[in-house]
């Protein structure tokens, strides 16, 4: 099973979902390659999680096709699908022991018991829970529960994984260690893979590709570089990471004029006159640069590796800056310089 | 046994009432029974066909009466338990209205129902069904229906609160891994709502075993349960030690199927 061979290319065409007047997908299409890892990542009631049920066939969509490998599975019932997935409890089955979980999609395909056996042992062998065969879900720790879960879903060559915020009952380590546990099974068993989260750390970790979707509609599609670097909109900016958004006017010379007063030059090759956003991540700023800024501390915090400044300079406005943690934190009320250099501003 | 002395005296005038009005009776019937000094009464009770008859009878209907509670029970606490909160209020409606209601009369109403000129048969010869009426009344059928219809909110409720109990991803999860509805019945519902269906039957067998109205009125002295025949020796034979001592056989029995029940059930699965 270590191939990709039941692995296929998704596409979602156009597909619309309202639950009464509340519009929960509005018309989405989105692509994912035979094994990559998109993620849907968005805020709660963003509509991320009905678009996976509507991938998984547990919500009938008003409109639009779900293909995989170029066939429409629009029409089939959950069970025709073949779609491996993990569900945010893990929901396993609490009478059956780990074995007898993960060999249920086995078993209902009517594989041949020493087949089953093996391909058991193989799936629990990738999550690393040899030993534990015997075990109840419930004599199992969270991330051990996980790991069942993960096993039940590939150990029958699903054509697609779907994962369904798996990591939000785990604590921080733990969470971390499955993560990269996860992407390291899915690329190695190639398995085209749909991760659905609110957490955008989690979603830069695992991702090829992540999917920003807010109220039902997709606002972003790109590589996890570009997301963070090079956001759409106000709302892929704010939503991924830290940040300081400005709006204002670009000119010929390449300076934008803040609404409210103040300017900052950036390189950008919008055409003069155009109404832009401005985006300057906090840990781009330095003690110099072509833009300067001069405020006062209103919060200084110490993280270990770095200082969280929030400052209020000219034209009111506050600005979140990191700074490597290096001499003494700036006290509150205290004033501080900080640049920032036009090829570190993104402008949208 | 009271580690903890305050929790002990509010319970005090409880204690008292069950001692003054149950276990003293209890106590003093069993000493009917044993009142010539031998175990004759007893040996009559459990030696004599007639009464081994009655027994044999009261396990039979008991039987089959929580068989059908269960086959109709399921499906209705399963319903209940699923659709949506419109239908299952109204499923608690049917469900719950009898049970408020006086066992007499849900039984007055059976024989109503029942009757050679009750509604059914009347029904059924109207329709050129049959041309001469049903038995349906003072038999064993007549009881079966009657004591089903009375205990079924006893099958159905602890179903209802088991099919509740269990997170609805878990079917969707058997789905989503392949599984038709069938598959998922057997192997998902069925067993983890077995302590509910577990439940439903000890509670409808045992309150079979001591059922005493529907099977008098319905039975017409023709199908006798224990406790009817406990009443007959009280109230015609005048024979107090006689029905004390089958009391005891039905209280015996009754805790016997409770023990036993207890033995067999499974510690809690579904979470």
């Amino acid at each position: 099973m270590a191939s990709s061979e039941g692995s296929a290319e998704l596409s979602i065409e156009g597909v619309g979902k309202r639950f009464g007047d509340v519009v929960a997908l509005d018309r989405v299409s989105l692509k994912v390659a035979q094994g990559e890892l998109l993620t849907i990542l968005g805020p709660s009631g963003s509509g991320k999680t009905t678009l996976l049920k509507v991938v998984a066939g547990f919500e009938t969509p008003d409109g639009g096709t779900v293909k995989v490998g170029g066939t429409d599975i629009s029409a089939l019932p959950p069970a025709k699908r073949d779609i491996g997935m993990v569900f945010q409890n893990y929901a396993l089955f609490p009478h059956l022991s780990v074995k007898t979980n993960v060999a249920f999609p086995l078993e209902i395909r009517n594989v041949a018991k020493p087949e089953i056996d093996r391909r058991v042992s193989e799936a629990l062998a990738m999550v690393e829970l040899v030993g534990y065969e015997a075990r109840l879900p419930r004599q199992l720790s969270g991330g051990q529960q996980q790991r069942v879960a993960l096993a039940r879903a590939i150990v029958f060559n699903p054509r697609l994984l779907l994962l369904d915020e798996p990591f939000g009952a785990l604590d921080r380590k733990l969470r971390e260690t499955m993560q990269l546990e996860v992407r390291r099974l899915q690329r190695r068993l190639g398995l085209t893979t749909i991760f659905i989260t609110h957490d955008q750390e989690e979603a830069l970790v695992l991702s090829d590709r992540i999917a920003v979707m807010n109220k039902g509609t997709i606002q972003q599609i790109a590589t996890t570089t570009e997301i963070y670097e090079h956001p759409a909109n106000d709302f892929v900016a704010d939503f991924v990471g830290e940040s300081n958004i400005f709006h204002g006017t670009i000119s010929a010379s390449g300076t934008v004029a803040l609404d409210g007063g103040g300017s900052v030059t950036v390189a950008s090759d919008k055409p003069a006159g155009a109404k832009v956003g401005v985006l300057m991540r906090p840990e781009r700023f330095g003690t110099a640069g072509t833009n300067l800024f001069n405020g006062e501390v209103i919060e200084s915090v110490y993280l270990g590796t770095s200082f969280k400044l929030r400052l209020a300079v000219e034209g009111g406005r506050e600005l979140l800056v990191r700074q490597p943690a290096r001499g003494a934190l700036p006290a509150a009320g205290s004033r501080v310089t900080v640049g920032i250099e036009p090829d570190a501003i993104h402008v949208f | 046994m009271f580690s903890n002395r305050s929790g002990f005296w509010p319970a005090v005038p409880a204690l008292i009432l069950l001692f003054a009005f149950f276990l003293f009776p209890v106590v003093r019937m069993l000493g009917f029974s044993v009142e010539a000094g031998t175990l004759d009464w007893y040996a009559k009770a459990l030696g004599e066909g007639l009464y081994i008859r009655v027994l044999w009878n009261t396990f039979e209907i008991a039987l089959l009466v929580t068989l059908f509670c269960l086959l109709l029970g399921y499906p209705l606490g399963f319903l209940m338990a699923t659709t949506t909160p419109f239908w299952a209020t109204m499923g608690f409606i049917f469900v719950l209205l009898p049970l408020w209601t006086s066992v007499l009369v849900r039984t007055y109403a059976w024989m109503v129902l029942l009757g050679r000129n009750g509604v059914f048969n009347r029904t059924l010869m109207e329709a050129g069904i049959t041309t001469d009426p049903i038995p349906l009344l003072h038999n064993f059928t007549g009881v079966l229906i009657g004591m089903v219809h009375v205990l079924l909110p006893y099958m159905v409720l602890p179903i209802y609160g088991a099919v509740r109990k269990v997170d609805p991803a878990i079917p969707a999860a058997a789905a989503g891994l392949g599984a038709s509805n069938w598959r998922i019945f057997w192997r998902i519902w069925l067993p983890l709502t077995l302590n509910g269906v577990f439940a439903g039957c000890v509670l409808v067998f045992i309150l079979s075993l001591g059922f005493y109205i529907t099977p008098a009125l319905l039975g017409g002295g023709r199908v006798i349960m224990i406790a009817v025949l406990i009443e007959q020796q009280v109230r015609e034979a005048l024979n107090w030690p006689f029905a004390a001592a089958l009391s005891a056989v039905l209280l015996v029995a009754t805790f016997l199927v409770y023990t036993l029940a207890q033995r067999f059930s499974q510690p809690e699965q579904a979470r």
